[in-house]
């Protein structure tokens, strides 16, 4: 069961931790995973994440819920498990199984010399706006989405905003005697 | 929740075969933009053909396919491929990108804009809608008009100032944004809560669930040609508001549930004016009934009209109103608990049919649930603090500030630096007015977060507007757009 002594391994105050999906899905048999506050969170590497993600759409979580990418560019160290290699990127993907009435979460490592992804569509159709908004934001390419273009920001907007790397915009100063931008 | 809804939706049968009859040449991103629809029956000269018909108005100033570019083409053709129905699939010879549709008839299609400026779209919201004389085929949501980079700026937030931010994004239920924010930056501190800042965020959050709920039910009248409906729902509204001003100090964008519990107690007297809002407003639902739902008028813009089912609800990740109406009994506040909702007693409305009339039902009726949360609420609120009791969490009371040194060191760190929760990722979901409100965080220790990302229920539920939409007249797709009830703010945030 869940380790207790890693910090912020149980559930948060003192709530029942879920029995881990592990201990009864195949696929998730070799798959590094952990909690957080609660919440089961999978370490899935790219090349099986359709399969993982498959597995446990089979096993209840017929609904994602929430996808989203992170820029990991200047929080590297990241907590991860042994098994894991961080890398800068990372897709979360947030899967809710209304049966077992919990959530789960995928995490996959995206390098960022390749920042290409399967997309999850044909399991989850309604991944397909959140899929766009992480390839407008990250510049994560999903293979196969029937529709990658960018979804917030215009069609010809250069650059992907909220990776780490990305200056955030500042006024100039209008006065005659500043020392430039600061 | 039965395990037979789940099989049904494993087996439901517009899942295409990974890679079986899936066409090689579908528009893959690697390789660019790609070569959107290009193949199948429909050849090039037909579609040039389409592409320039011409109505009574004149030009719909599509340019020709070959002067458009692979970018635009992706976007005017998109809607079909995103149209996980038999459907979708069974009229379109042509498969997924052709742009003829068999089933209606000689290809004589048109392609207008609604919005993004018109009183309908309930903001900025551009729907790309192509008809085929006056029926809607295919249709594709536009969104980010209204795009402020609200992801970003809480990056350079501290998670004190976060609220601030947070709360503008759905500006119809901005106590629920704070909340769902206060919820996840709590369960990355794990701290508890005491019970009555609970309670009071119970009471805001459901009163602020009326509030948009009568105002979802005024725009929907004004939407349907009832400006009736419309003054009803704002004057309900008002009362709302009024009461948070003289809670929160603010109508709109309250910052009032913040990280650690509330900013302030309830005024004295709550009771007596939450108890004559509801009763006002129970009386009032009363007054819509008899004005719309057993008014034929009604009936018939909303019968029947935009019907999405369950097994594609689920699969669009639709949630809220949407979701229930079409007879998934899935509410957080029952399913997954969070603040003292397993406490109260309600009831989950549920729909049958899944159309426009129904999410008006659900909607109207859930104002009922929360008018007997709200009574509870009063009945049962307990006493004590309204918020956590750790100076490094909460400020001081202002009067401590004059008295204690240690007081004004904590203030003036609280908001000057704020706290460091520890590193690691949340996420925490409420059932906003329109579905589910998630807020993802990822902290790297510091007193910023590292990363702030939400699940908007109107920007997953837009998603569903092509599968409504499709078949229907145009004048049903105001009813049908009005009825998904989508708040800009918080799709392009």
């Amino acid at each position: 069961m869940v380790d207790e002594s890693v910090p912020g391994a149980a559930a948060p105050l003192g709530g029942a931790a879920p029995r881990p999906l592990a201990a009864e899905l195949a696929e998730l048999a070799d798959v590094p995973t952990a909690f957080f506050r609660g919440d089961e969170v999978v370490f899935c590497a790219r090349e099986r994440y359709v399969a993982v993600v498959s597995a446990l759409k089979d096993a209840g979580f017929v609904t994602c819920s929430d996808l989203c990418a992170v820029d990991y560019l200047t929080h590297m160290d990241r907590a991860l498990p042994p098994a894991v290699v961080g890398e800068r990127f990372e897709i979360v993907v947030n899967l809710l199984s209304h049966s077992r009435r919990r959530y789960v979460r995928v995490r996959v490592q995206v390098p960022a010399d390749d920042a290409v992804v399967p997309t999850l569509f044909y399991l989850y159709p309604g991944v397909e706006n959140m899929e766009r908004e992480a390839y407008d934001l990250f510049g994560i390419v999903f293979t196969d989405h029937p529709d990658m273009t960018r979804i917030l920001m215009p069609q010809d907007w250069e650059g992907h905003p909220l990776r780490k790397d990305y200056g955030v915009g500042r006024v100039p100063v209008q006065f005659k005697e500043a020392p430039g931008p600061r | 929740m039965s395990d037979e809804m789940d099989t049904r939706v494993a087996g439901s049968s517009w899942i295409p075969d990974a890679g079986g009859d899936r066409d090689p040449e579908r528009p893959g991103t690697s390789d660019g933009a790609g070569s959107a629809g290009e193949d199948g029956d429909v050849g090039e000269e037909e579609l040039e053909r389409l592409f320039e018909a011409e109505t009574s108005e004149g030009d719909q100033e599509l340019a020709l396919v070959g002067e458009t570019d692979e970018i635009e083409l992706l976007i005017e053709r998109g809607a079909v491929l995103r149209l996980p129905e038999d459907a979708a699939v069974a009229v379109d010879p042509a498969g997924a990108g052709g742009a003829a549709d068999a089933h209606f008839g000689d290809g004589e299609t048109m392609i207008i804009n609604l919005g993004p400026q018109h009183p309908s779209t309930h903001g900025v919201l551009r729907v790309m809608l192509e008809l085929q004389g006056e029926t809607v085929l295919r249709s594709k949501p536009v969104v980010g008009y209204l795009h402020t980079g609200m992801e970003k700026t809480a990056e350079e937030l501290t998670y004190v100032q976060g609220a601030t931010n947070v709360t503008r994004m759905d500006y119809l239920s901005p106590l629920n944004n704070e909340l769902a924010w206060s919820l996840a930056v709590e369960k990355l501190l794990d701290v508890e809560l005491p019970a009555r800042a609970t309670w009071i965020r119970m009471l805001m959050s459901e009163l602020n669930r009326i509030s948009s709920h009568v105002m979802w039910a005024a725009t929907n009248g004004m939407d349907l040609a009832s400006t009736t409906m419309m003054i009803f729902g704002f004057r309900e509204r008002e009362m709302i508001l009024s009461f948070f001003e003289k809670t929160t100090g603010l109508r709109m964008n309250h910052n009032y549930i913040r990280p650690g519990g509330v900013a302030a107690d309830l005024p004295d007297g709550w009771e007596d004016d939450v108890s004559v809002i509801v009763d006002t407003i129970a009386g009032r639902l009363d007054e819509y009934d008899e004005l719309l739902t057993g008014q034929p008028i009604f009936r018939e813009r909303t019968e029947g009209v935009g019907i999405i089912g369950p097994d594609l609800a689920l699969a669009m990740s639709a949630t809220g109103p949407i979701l229930r109406a079409a007879g998934v009994p899935w509410d957080l506040r029952k399913s997954i608990p969070y603040l003292a909702y397993d406490e109260v007693d309600f009831d989950v409305i549920v729909g049958t049919v899944g159309d426009t009339f129904d999410r008006y039902a659900v909607r109207l009726n859930e104002v009922r649930e929360s008018i007997r949360i709200v009574r509870q609420v009063v009945e049962k609120m307990p006493g004590g603090d309204y918020k956590v009791q750790d100076k490094k969490i909460t400020p001081p009371p202002r009067a401590r500030i004059d008295e204690s040194m240690e007081a004004l060191i904590h203030h003036f760190k609280l908001y000057t630096r704020g706290f460091e929760p520890p590193a690691g990722e949340v996420y925490a979901s409420i059932e906003s007015p329109r579905g589910e409100l998630g807020c993802y965080i990822v902290s790297n220790g510091s007193n910023k977060p590292y990363r702030m990302h939400w699940r908007g229920p109107s920007f997953v539920n837009l998603q569903s507007v092509p599968a409504l939409l499709r078949g229907s007249l145009l004048a049903d797709a105001i009813a049908i757009l009005s009825s998904v009830d989508p708040v800009l703010g918080e799709v392009d945030r």
